[in-house]
């Protein structure tokens, strides 16, 4: 069992090897065997959570390996409730998105391919502890993605793909500078022995301020753009929109939460006091990504869009609640207020890339059915042709803005919980993003499935089996994790409750 | 046999699995059996309530954790009072016959099952907020009603007028919750707990009242109770109809009309009440304050005096059956939050059960009218239905009566007396008194002006000169409740106050010399209502409307003030030019900002990134080549680059990323270096 989680990031890889090496296979049976490989992940992410002790501290499952001698760079994996639940969350927003994608004839098999060294790159991101491969992974995500979008994308898609790609390298440039300083200084990639560094204080008198705020700089740069943090954010709406529906799914689903992880998982721990210093500036940049992006999703006309700038709005969550407890610091003792908001961030992660995988999915039933139209005014009255698409696209759309019953409720609740108990007045500028969000999505709602039916839409079909089979499986867990979310917080809570016993 | 507050969960359980169903079947028996599930409810709630009248004065609760949080635990609450157990009784009755009334009233909608299952859901919902005991659980029921009368008020959402009326709806109910979340926020923030009642715990027990009275706030002098009710007041505001957000409640008549009956009037609406209600002792936790700027329940008296009377104005301009209908359901809400606001808890929920049931009566009675009159709505249009439609008039005269509080017999004289008593009692102001006194004038004389309009004199349309009366499903419901809306008034005279004394916990005495204890305010308001009803009668009864179009009386005497209440006062186009307006104004804001500054700003970025890169390039040719030719290439590299810039883009950042490649490089080999 030593090896769970290299076989969890290789399996994929292996599968994109194995479409690699047999150019002749039929489209059927390459998108067979890449959704096949792509279901792996939810398979091995069962067993890793059937043998995952939540109350056990640390890290679980670890595999290290010395590998680059002279660099100091070993190969270490570990898992905790955070990483077990963004694999969980790609075993199975990657096999969906490639069901999604189950129409694409063109080159269905170079498509599963990038797709499915993608996913293994993700996976990886979620599972690495040394920087090293870390990075790598973070690194080598982005030229799956960017073919993905280029190649299989709509008429900008070009455009926006490099925007994308130089705009992310851009960031994990600095990011990457930064770990080289800081390597230089302490001789170790190792994001636990960083992180033991950090809490002991002995990187502070290493580093020194300003080698160390120029380092954080760094960091904070790389991680920004990938979430993205206001205002790194413009290259989000045209590549989310460009990108073909299922990498739309995943880019929103999974890739959005390596940026939200690295923050978590690197930036805090290692930077603690100048995260805590930032703070101020970056609850405000967090704000604004939860108010502006909303307020920029009302004003989308073009339905990809504005599920997109909804993304910038509902990760934003996920900063606002991080930056608020690291800003609380040492000075925090509002404990139950800590744990709330950190417990928010952890199962918005997880809600926003269902509810946004779904709603990516049902804008590209729109536009498949319209013969590329999604602008918001280009329909009316789909309820009345396709009441299943209507009634599962109403449950993602609600999910999405939070109401209660439904997963994005719960998350929301314990960010703006936390969130009040320490920065009262954020969770009062808050609430604005939560009145515009639905706003817009009702409006998305109200346009889209109400009213007099627009040109084309009397014979507009409901979904297919094969949509309806890609489609349940979110929705239904928007429904479980809205009604129980202890399935979750079982294994996220002692995660949660030991970071915040960190904070002293 | 009782029903004990852990086993509380199976009253909304029963609708929920029925919606549950009807969510994946399109059966007509989901109708059926919705109708059996809402009795079966209404039997446990009767259990209920009869566990809760063994103890009056005790809280029940059931309290269990929904999930793990930090070391402790999130946890949810069954609450059994006689609120409570009363307003389950009331829900579950009054949803019976309304669900039963839709039976005929539905019967050729092509979404007749499905009609149902929103109904069913909403009354599950509707159960779960009643049965709540903690905040939190409270308000996801809360939210979900507000679904459900989203979906019901949209279901036929063909129409634009229907879909835009739900979202309204949904949007301007949503602006009140978010007041209410931030409120909850804060009392679990500052109380610690979001359960009402918790082994002294609780949100509503001695200790965390008198911790929460005792904090002031240092921005403006407030209680915290103070803030924090004030902003769960929010919630009430919106989901009740008061003003200023009771904008969305007229709207919301373009839903069929039980859902007007049962969610519009009787229910949901009264939601808003019953959460003041609820929380009353955190309401009232700062009256024994003195020195504050202003306590909770005053603000939620004025805002009451100022909805019944604006809205008893507006009812008597409005020409559509049921937004009168409506309009008085916004003004009898006001009265209810009067009585909360002025220290009678108890009157507004005597209150809340009778209008709950004569209000669904008027309600269902203008369905039935509707029903047979081909879906004309405008009271201009019918008239003369006295005679074609013999029960429906009768019941609905009924309503009426009890609405207009003619005295003694009907039930809305009762419940209303009790709310002027306390206005009157109310030591801060008489001003709530006056507007509640002028609002009765204005209810018995828009409710004679509606039934003289409408049932009297000669139909003034083919439809409802054809006009007949509707089938037993529809008429046996009317009887039922007409007979509720007169007996129901008897639970609570000043006689025999059972009602009030029940939900107060306490003994009651039957003493009949207290049954005229309004004394002169009771013959003042029975004065009142009589020149209403006179005044009414005058107007539109003694000279009736003759055709459609003939012009309305009192549009004769002062056109301008009845065109400004019949466009309501113009709250719907101010808020249109300013909420809406600002919205609007935020949103391309926010989407200019991106393109042009954030944008802007990122695309001056790349072309430092590419000046320096080019510049970089042309110095490594001149200096590597030397040559001429390899420099004149840079520059038409350049030029073709500056001309393309999104290609150019991505080079000019991949040498920058060049560039920090051989930093890098540097700093490793220089910090080996120095290892060693």
């Amino acid at each position: 069992m030593n090896c769970l989680l290299t076989t969890i990031i290789l399996t994929p890889w292996f599968g994109a090897l194995l479409l690699a090496c047999n150019p002749r296979l039929s489209p059927r049976f390459s998108r067979a065997l890449a959704l096949g490989f792509s279901l792996t992940t939810l398979g091995l992410a069962a067993v890793a959570w059937a043998v995952f002790q939540p109350s056990a501290s640390g890290y679980q499952l670890v595999e290290q390996h010395a590998w680059i001698a002279w660099l100091n760079v070993s190969y270490h994996l570990g898992l905790d409730g955070m990483s077990l639940s963004l694999v969980a969350l790609t075993g199975l927003i990657a096999p969906t998105a490639l069901l999604a994608s189950w129409k694409i004839d063109r080159d269905p098999r170079l498509f599963g391919l990038l797709f499915l060294l993608l996913q293994g790159a993700a996976l990886g991101v979620f599972l690495a502890l040394d920087f090293f491969p870390w990075f790598l992974f973070w690194e080598l995500s982005l030229v799956p993605a960017f073919f993905l979008i280029k190649l299989w994308g709509g008429p900008g898609a070009s455009r926006a793909a490099y925007q994308f790609v130089v705009y992310t390298i851009g960031g994990s440039a600095f990011m990457l500078l930064g770990f080289a300083a800081l390597f230089a200084k302490t001789g170790t990639f190792d994001f636990v022995a960083l992180a033991s560094l950090a809490k002991s204080g002995v990187l502070a008198a290493q580093l020194g301020q300003p080698v160390s705020i120029a380092i954080f700089v760094g960091v904070l740069l790389g991680l920004a753009v990938k979430v993205p943090l206001f205002p790194f954010h413009t290259w989000l709406p045209s590549a989310y929109s460009e990108a073909p529906t299922g990498a739309s799914m995943f880019l929103t689903g999974i890739m959005s939460k390596m940026g939200v992880y690295g923050f978590f998982r690197i930036l805090w721990p290692i930077f603690p006091e100048q995260l805590q210093a930032a703070a101020p500036v970056l609850t405000g940049l967090a704000l604004a990504g939860v108010v502006l992006g909303a307020f920029a999703a009302m004003a989308q006309t073009d339905l990809k869009r504005m599920v997109a700038y909804s993304s910038i709005n509902h990760v934003s969550y996920c900063l606002l609640a991080l930056f608020v407890v690291a800003g609380a610091g040492i000075y925090t003792t509002h404990t139950e207020a800590a744990q709330a908001a950190l417990s928010g961030a952890l199962l918005q992660m997880v809600n926003h890339g269902l509810s946004a995988a779904a709603l990516f999915f049902c804008v590209g039933i729109l536009e498949n059915r319209s013969g590329g139209r999604r602008g918001i005014h280009d329909f009316g009255g789909v309820r009345s042709s396709a009441p299943i698409f209507a009634g599962l696209c109403g449950v993602a759309l609600f999910s999405s803005l939070g109401l209660p019953g439904l997963n994005g409720f719960v998350g929301e609740f314990l960010v703006f919980r936390g969130v009040f108990g320490l920065a009262p007045w954020a969770a009062f500028i808050g609430c604005l993003g939560l009145f515009a969000t639905a706003y817009f999505l009702l409006t998305f709602w109200q346009r889209v499935f109400h009213g007099p039916q627009g040109p084309g839409v009397a014979s507009f079909r409901d979904l297919s089996a094969l949509e309806i089979l890609t489609l349940v499986p979110t929705v239904v867990l928007m429904l479980v994790l809205g009604v129980w979310p202890q399935f979750l917080m079982s294994i996220l809570n002692p995660l949660v409750t030991s970071w915040a016993a960190r904070l002293p | 046999m009782t029903l004990t507050a852990q086993h509380l969960w199976l009253i909304p359980a029963l609708p929920l699995l029925v919606a549950a169903v009807g969510a994946f079947s399109r059966h007509r028996g989901i109708a059926l059996a919705a109708i059996f599930a809402m009795a079966g409810s209404f039997v446990l709630s009767c259990l209920a309530l009869a566990g809760a009248l063994q103890n009056p004065a005790a809280h029940a609760v059931f309290n269990f954790a929904w999930f793990d949080l930090g070391t402790g635990a999130l946890r949810l609450g069954f609450l059994l009072d006689p609120l409570t157990a009363l307003m389950c009784v009331m829900v579950t009755f009054v949803g019976t016959l309304i669900f039963t009334f839709s039976l005929g009233y539905m019967k050729e909608d092509k979404n007749f099952s499905r009609f149902f299952c929103f109904l069913s859901f909403f009354a599950a919902a509707m159960l779960g907020l009643l049965i709540a005991n903690s905040l939190l659980l409270l308000f996801i029921c809360w939210e979900l009603v507000g679904l459900a009368s989203y979906l019901l008020i949209g279901f036929w959402f063909h129409k634009p007028s229907a879909a835009a009326a739900a979202k309204k709806a949904f949007l301007t109910t949503r602006i009140g919750d978010l007041g209410l979340l931030l409120g909850l926020l804060w009392l679990s923030e500052a109380g610690g707990s979001l359960l009402f009642f918790d082994n002294g715990q609780g949100v509503l027990e001695t200790a965390t009242l008198a911790a929460l009275s005792g904090q002031t706030l240092a921005c403006c002098g407030l209680a915290l109770s103070t803030a924090i009710g004030l902003l769960i007041f929010c919630g009430a505001v919106g989901k009740s109809g008061q003003f200023p957000l009771h904008v969305w409640l007229p709207d919301a008549m373009e839903g069929p009309t039980p859902v007007s009956a049962l969610i519009h009037a009787a229910t949901m609406v009264a939601a808003g009440v019953f959460l003041v209600a609820r929380v009353y002792p955190l309401m009232s936790a700062d009256a024994v304050l003195a020195a504050v700027p202003v306590h909770a329940l005053t603000v939620v008296a004025f805002i009451g005096a100022i909805t019944a009377l604006m809205g008893a104005l507006i009812a008597c301009a409005q020409n559509d059956i049921k937004r009168v209908l409506a309009f008085s359901t916004v003004s009898q809400l006001g009265y209810m939050m009067l009585a909360l606001g002025v220290g009678s808890w108890t009157a507004a929920i005597f209150h809340l059960l009778t209008h709950a049931f004569f209000k669904a009566l008027l309600f269902l009675g203008a369905g039935s009218v509707i029903h047979a009159a081909h879906h004309e709505q405008d009271i201009r249009q019918l008239g003369g239905l006295r005679t074609r439609l013999k029960i429906t008039f009768a019941t609905f005269a009924v309503g009426m009566m009890a609405l207009s509080g003619v005295p003694f017999l009907f039930s809305g004289f009762w419940s209303k007396e009790g709310i002027l008593h306390a206005a009157h009692g109310w030591h801060v102001s008489h001003l709530p008194l006056y507007a509640a006194l002028a609002a009765v004038v204005l209810t018995a004389f828009y409710m004679s002006r509606l039934v003289a309009e409408t049932f009297f004199g000669k139909p003034r349309s083919h439809a409802a000169d054809h006009a007949h009366e509707n089938s037993a499903v529809m008429t046996v419901p009317l009887v039922v409740l007409a007979v509720c809306a007169v007996l129901l008034g008897f639970l609570g005279t000043p006689a025999y106050p059972w009602l009030q004394a029940t939900l107060a916990g306490e003994a009651v005495h039957a003493d009949f010399g207290h049954l005229l204890e309004g004394g002169g305010l009771m013959f003042l308001s029975i004065g009142l209502v009589g020149s209403g009803l006179g005044l009414g009668w005058r107007l539109y009864g003694k000279k009736l409307r003759q055709t459609a179009e003939a012009h309305d009386p009192l549009s004769t005497a002062a056109p301008s003030v009845m065109a400004a209440l019949a466009n309501r006062l113009g709250f719907d186009e101010l808020y249109a030019a300013t909420v809406g307006h600002l919205n609007d104004l935020l949103a391309s804001l926010a989407d200019k900002l991106d393109r042009y500054v954030i944008g802007g700003l990122v695309n001056f970025i790349g072309l430092v990134g590419l000046f320096s890169g080019s510049v970089n390039r042309q110095f490594d040719e001149d200096n590597l080549n030397g040559g001429f030719d390899a420099a004149s290439d840079g520059i038409r590299g350049t030029g073709r680059v500056y001309s393309k810039t999104q290609t150019g883009e991505a080079h000019g950042y991949l040498r920058v990323i060049a560039v920090a490649f051989i930093v890098l490089v540097l700093v490793l080999s220089l910090s080996m270096g120095g290892a060693r």
